[in-house]
């Protein structure tokens, strides 16, 4: 078992025909998951590689029950595709792409929120993140598959290759992962960190959490606080740009010290404060964790 | 993307926010002819990016054309120092000179995105001229948050919320609603993520007027914002991040000693940190992207090498998508092509065809030191960086 994606995906590829989608297409059907459509307005009838693309997402989801998406579309359209999808029901939306306006997400938000009303709800996932993986079973994203190994760890993050340093040493610990979730390094996204932990605690296969965050908003703090209050199995914490300057954005649109708020001090002792085990060095994530479980 | 005051102004005005009358120039003498035009009087501003102006002697009132051409001779091509633009100060290229106005009160406005709540917010205090961020620490409760729908837009009513909690009646408190309306919309319809008026003055006849302002933009919707991409000042921004900026590599510049490559923005900052963690100081953040190629890799070392402070490198690299092998060999070919780096160049991989990697690494014919894991790798570039600086 496992958190939101697994055997029983059934994953469209939104922007398949470009030259990333058609790869991680390829990428995500080798590791296992069940590709089952693409979606590039005006290329239906065509296929990539044996998956059908059509012009439109209910379209695709009429003829082939995919129940996720994974979106490749480039930043101008991307917010169109994530809502194309949300109007077509789809469960799970994972939007890769990197550089969508924040004004295009509160659009997003919105549409989202009043799907939900007419009984659509879906879970968007991102934008700009690496995406998700259930080891041994599928993944919907870039990450490389073969670093990870089915485990009792479940993983958040807003960033990509840290994520995969994490990843990797609980894999060399041979802890594994249950699932691991990029939630983006965006100032707006689709699921929070408390969304992810709360899909955990539902999980038995899931012993323990790595949370590593980064500079910018409350997300962490707001998480933390959670955790006291409902999270019961260790979290270890660590969060990305100590050194940061204030008022300069570390590369994620979200990443940066605004008005005092939001540094990676304050974050780790609030998340100290509420129990978390914060780890001053991202190379101690793995070993860590595994003294938490009394490995 | 930040702009200048001026270009600030303008927006703002067509969005029918009232400013002082002014014009910007560089040159001292049409500084004089503007004055005299204005009547005689005028504020001649140092125009630059950073916050703080005045404290470093950036703005001063003139008191006659004559003063103002002095003043604006002083000001032109000084290197101003404030609380933000770090010791070296920031060169300044242009003035505002605007009419000198009579100053009753001065309130602060301003527009951001609130990320826990996901709406843009009104943010106005009666501290006007001070830093929010002081008065938000001394006295939160002196700040008036009027949080807004971006589809809607600012609503009457919580127009006259901000108002009334500001304690403007009458013709000042019309105004200063439609001021309000306007800078909602001009906050929305240029995809900023800061619209600031720091002060806005209400004058002895009760007007209102944007004495300051300051805008900042989300740079992910800059495609759709022809007008405020050509605003953009390079002479203001670091001419390394602008180089780096052109290679679509994301670098910024911070004082130390060891300057770090990754791939990866969270990577990035965490490598940065295990380097002070480690007794080292950073040189700077940069982010190859996630395939790290051989034509970034090379760019990214020239932008490093040419940063004088730079005593030693760390190349930190997650190969996921792509191979560690043939990371390495794209390392080694940029160390090639550039005919050598004088420097230790300390080199961590890991990832896929990670063995390889490093024996690519060992039988090049540059010495790279390379690292096992991230501790390793800080532990060693901090050794490296002491040994050139120190002994």
């Amino acid at each position: 078992m496992a958190i939101w994606v697994g055997n029983n995906t059934r994953l469209l590829v939104q922007g398949i025909t470009g030259k990333e989608g058609t790869f991680h297409a390829l990428g995500c059907r080798d590791y296992g998951t069940q590709v089952v459509a693409g979606v590039t307005p005006g290329k239906g009838g065509q296929a990539v590689e044996g998956i059908p693309v059509f012009d439109a997402v209910d379209e695709a989801r009429a003829k082939t029950g995919c129940n996720a998406t994974m979106i490749f579309v480039p930043p101008p359209f991307a917010a169109d595709a994530i809502m194309e999808a949300a109007a077509a029901g789809i469960e799970l939306i994972v939007c890769i792409t990197e550089g969508l306006p924040v004004n295009d997400m509160l659009k997003v938000k919105t549409f989202m929120r009043q799907c939900a009303e007419e009984g659509k709800t879906s879970r968007l996932i991102g934008p700009n993140c690496p995406g998700v993986i259930t080891p041994g079973e599928a993944k919907i994203g870039i990450m490389p598959g073969h670093i990870h190994r089915p485990g009792k760890v479940g993983v958040i993050s807003r960033s990509g290759t840290l994520t995969y340093e994490a990843v990797w040493q609980l894999t060399n610990l041979e802890l594994g992962q249950s699932t691991c979730i990029g939630i983006g390094g965006d100032p707006v996204n689709g699921t929070s960190f408390i969304n992810v932990l709360e899909a955990f605690a539902e999980d038995g296969d899931t012993e323990g959490v790595i949370l590593i965050g980064e500079i910018g908003g409350s997300a962490e703090e707001e998480a933390a606080e959670w955790i006291r209050d409902h999270f019961d199995r260790p979290v270890v914490g660590f969060i990305a740009g100590r050194t940061a300057p204030p008022g300069r954005r570390m590369g994620h649109a979200g990443a940066i010290v605004s008005g005092g708020k939001g540094t990676a001090k304050e974050k780790m002792e609030t998340m100290r404060e509420c129990g978390l085990h914060v780890v001053e060095s991202p190379a101690e994530l793995g070993v860590t964790m595994g003294k938490a479980l009394g490995a | 993307m930040k702009i200048h005051e001026y270009q600030a102004k303008e927006i703002l005005r067509r969005y029918g926010v009232p400013t002082p009358r002014g014009k910007v120039t560089n040159d001292a003498a049409e500084a004089r002819a503007i004055t005299e035009e204005l009547g005689g009087r005028s504020v001649v501003k140092a125009q630059i990016h950073a916050g703080g102006r005045g404290k470093g002697g950036g703005v001063k009132l003139a008191g006659s054309g004559e003063e103002a051409e002095k003043l604006a001779g002083e000001i032109l091509g000084m290197q101003l120092v404030t609380p933000q633009t770090g010791p070296e100060g920031q060169e300044v290229r242009k003035v505002l000179v605007e009419e000198a106005v009579d100053i009753d009160r001065e309130l602060y406005l301003a527009v951001t995105l609130d990320r826990e709540h996901e709406k843009p917010v009104i943010m106005a205090s009666l501290a006007g001229g001070m830093d929010i961020e002081e008065v938000a620490a001394e006295t939160p409760e002196a700040i008036i948050r009027q949080h807004f729908d971006p589809h809607l837009g600012l609503l009457p009513f919580q127009g006259r919320a901000v108002t009334a909690g500001l304690g403007l009646t009458g013709k000042t408190a019309r105004q200063a609603q439609k001021l309000l309306a306007g800078l909602a919309r001009t906050f929305i319809e240029t995809d900023a993520s800061l619209a600031e008026i720091n002060p806005l003055l209400i004058t002895g006849d009760g007007d209102v007027l944007a004495l300051d302002a300051k805008m900042n933009f989300d740079s992910n919707a800059l495609f759709r914002q022809k007008d405020i991409v050509e605003m953009r000042d390079l002479a203001e921004e670091n001419p390394l991040e602008v180089q780096a900026g052109e290679h679509g590599l994301n670098y910024i510049k911070l004082d130390g000693n060891i300057a770090c490559m990754v791939n990866g923005a969270g990577l990035a900052m965490a490598t940065m940190d295990i380097i002070k963690l480690y007794g080292g100081e950073p040189a700077n953040f940069l982010d190859v992207g996630g395939s790290a190629s051989q034509e970034a890799v090379k760019a990214a070392f020239q932008i490093l090498v040419s940063d004088p402070s730079v005593e030693a490198v760390l190349i930190n690299i997650f190969g996921g998508i792509a191979r560690t092998d043939r990371i390495a060999a794209g390392v080694v070919g940029a160390i090639e092509e550039l005919g050598g780096v004088e420097l230790p160049v300390v080199v961590r991989l890991e990832g896929t065809n990670v063995e390889r990697g490093r024996e690519i690494l060992e039988e090049a014919d540059f010495d790279f030191l390379v690292a096992h894991h991230m501790a390793d790798a800080a532990d060693k570039v901090v050794a490296a960086a002491a040994g050139k600086g120190g002994a």
